[in-house]
């Protein structure tokens, strides 16, 4: 423990201190019944448009985002940008899809996708396809969150070996399962009003004072090497970096509503209005999470990987540990700590939103419709409880036995799993033409071929499309989104010719105000 | 069932095509995959694609305000 950083520390400290008073405390905040499920995982439907926005902007910025971004840029370059370009175009998919479905579910107290497309097709095996996939799609997810405070809690210099390591970790987690247990998701949603502010105040002192250190953006730009500045020019006959910067940007874009805790973050707005207004407001986010990127550039300028303080970290963290390794050079050790806590915080908030809502998918779409079909609201809840407490046990577990770049990868398949419900979910919304089989066939063969796709390319997120002599290296989530709807498309008449169609719980009334 | 929208649910509204111009705007990277012209030092492969941000959240600023019921 010679090595601990003892001024962040406590400054991290008494601010995770302070947050989990907060996350008690959140239990009575516009009071409600924490006994019913829609309370207790929806926060009763009541977060106006500030309360959203710090929300979702909470949930959607994740510590991974702000640890992995700029640690992508920092190791690759121009491509880890493409982070830009997916949230330009997140906000016209939220505005126009999201606030549709608020309408549709509160009328019908839907509190998961799965309810929506159960009531919409009246298919158990297809709800039971869109739960499961969300359902593992976020378990690594989380695990990764746990990352994020792994490499703050590293860069302060708390050390040990065997559980002493990991008892920070699990201190903190612990506390993050104690309130979210008592007050669902009231508890992140109040945390995340001190998250966001906290990462804006870091992301802008970082923007304006290290830019200042390190003798202007001129300089910055110059130290990163040449061949990462811009994206690679494709060779002959290929689409090269181009088309996987723009697939990836459009297949992260299509997928991250579809996750569960997006869609637990939008479901506890009050209101379509509000969902709107979020999605002319939530850009600022996008505006910092660009700055984020460009951290790592300033790491590679201040010369941080060459530093003999920082070279454990590297060792341990590999480029994960950029940012810490700038913000601890660049800044005294109480902003750093103010920064770590910002990060730390960061992780624990869309862990808690994310196991929250993989506890709505299960209490509702695999132990209501399967298990138990009467709950009264308080066994309903309970249920709830008890699955997000296993879910985050169950990702911590996972991030403390198992290789971190296991669970980076298998979060990369959790995204080509996730977008495969977007036909049911997203178009659905829109529709109900498509046919719940041929959705499901659609799901299946794409999940299973992307799957396939992905182990091909050692999992990598790309895979070179070969045709008629060129290739279209891409995002393997979007091609196989594209295989998925051609199927639902040409199954759909023939489906419809055989098999009759269970009525729709919903009228077109439904989907607005 | 009556899927079609009627009067006080309009449905679709052209504001929304305004929507295309971001995924123009972004998504074909060869037009802004340079260096020069750059801006205070920052290549305009970055500052573009920030610029965007700003006139995205305008865009969507200007569709909400503009198909807003009263």
């Amino acid at each position: 423990m010679q090595n601990v950083n003892w001024v962040a520390l406590i400054v991290f400290v008494v601010l995770f201190g302070f947050i989990t008073w907060l996350g008690f405390k959140a239990a009575h905040w516009r009071k409600g019944d924490l006994d019913l499920l829609h309370e207790w995982g929806l926060g009763g439907r009541r977060f106006g448009t500030l309360i959203t926005w710090f929300l979702v902007g909470g949930d959607l910025y994740t510590a991974y985002t702000f640890i992995a971004v700029p640690a992508l840029a920092f190791g690759a370059g121009a491509v880890a940008f493409f982070a830009v370009p997916y949230t330009i175009i997140i906000y016209p998919i939220l505005f126009l899809v999201f606030p549709r479905l608020w309408h549709v579910c509160h009328k019908h107290n839907y509190i998961t996708a799965a309810d929506f497309v159960r009531g919409r097709f009246g298919n158990r095996w297809l709800a039971l396809a869109i739960t499961v996939t969300g359902i593992v799609a976020t378990t690594p997810y989380i695990a990764l969150q746990l990352v994020g405070i792994q490499v703050v809690i590293g860069a302060m210099g708390v050390s040990g070996s065997g559980w002493a390591a990991d008892l920070p970790l699990l201190i903190a987690f612990a506390v993050m399962a104690a309130f979210t247990y008592s007050s669902g998701l009231r508890a992140p949603a109040s945390i995340a009003i001190v998250k966001d502010i906290l990462i804006y105040i870091t992301a802008f002192a970082a923007l304006i004072i290290i830019p200042m250190q390190l003798g202007g953006f001129a300089k910055i730009f110059a130290a990163v090497p040449a061949k990462q500045l811009l994206l690679a020019v494709p060779g002959p006959h290929t689409t090269g970096a181009y088309s996987s910067y723009a697939t990836l940007a459009l297949g992260s874009a299509l997928a991250l509503f579809l996750y569960p805790h997006s869609m637990t973050g939008i479901l506890s707005a009050s209101s379509g209005g509000a969902i709107r207004r979020n999605a002319a407001m939530l850009p600022g986010y996008s505006f910092v999470l660009g700055m984020l990127a460009l951290l790592g550039f300033f790491a590679i300028a201040a010369g941080v990987k060459g530093m003999p303080e920082f070279a454990t970290g590297f060792k341990q963290f590999g480029n994960n540990f950029a940012v810490p390794a700038l913000l601890l050079h660049s800044f005294p050790a109480w902003f750093a700590g103010v920064a770590f806590a910002a990060i730390g915080i960061g992780a624990l908030v869309p862990a808690a939103i994310m196991s929250i809502a993989a506890a709505n998918l299960y209490t509702r779409n695999i132990h209501r419709e399967f298990i138990n079909r009467n709950p009264t609201d308080k066994q309903e809840a309970q249920v709830a409880k008890w699955v997000s407490l296993i879910v985050k046990v169950g990702a911590l577990a996972f991030i403390i036995f198992v290789p971190t770049q296991f669970a980076i990868q298998l979060q990369l398949l959790g995204g080509i799993w996730i977008i495969q419900t977007l036909p049911s979910v997203m178009l659905g919304a829109f529709t109900r033409w498509f046919h719940p089989w041929a959705l499901f066939i659609g799901w299946a063969i794409a999940t299973l071929l992307g799957t396939w796709m992905a182990i091909g390319v050692h999992l990598q997120g790309t895979f070179p499309v070969p045709v008629a002599g060129w290739t279209f290296p891409g995002y393997i989530a979007f091609y196989t989104l594209i295989l998925n709807l051609l199927l639902c498309a040409v199954l759909t008449p023939v489906l419809n010719a055989t098999a009759t169609r269970i009525p729709d719980e919903t009228v077109a009334a439904d989907y607005h105000p | 069932m009556n899927q079609v929208p009627d009067r006080h649910h309009p449905g679709w509204s052209w504001w929304y095509l305004l929507f295309i111009l971001q995924f123009i705007g972004v998504l074909w990277p060869p037009f802004y995959n340079s260096a020069e012209p750059s801006w205070h030092g920052v290549p305009f492969f970055y500052w573009y694609q920030m610029l965007w941000v700003i006139v995205s959240a305008i865009l969507t600023a200007l569709v909400y305000f503009a198909t807003k019921r009263p």
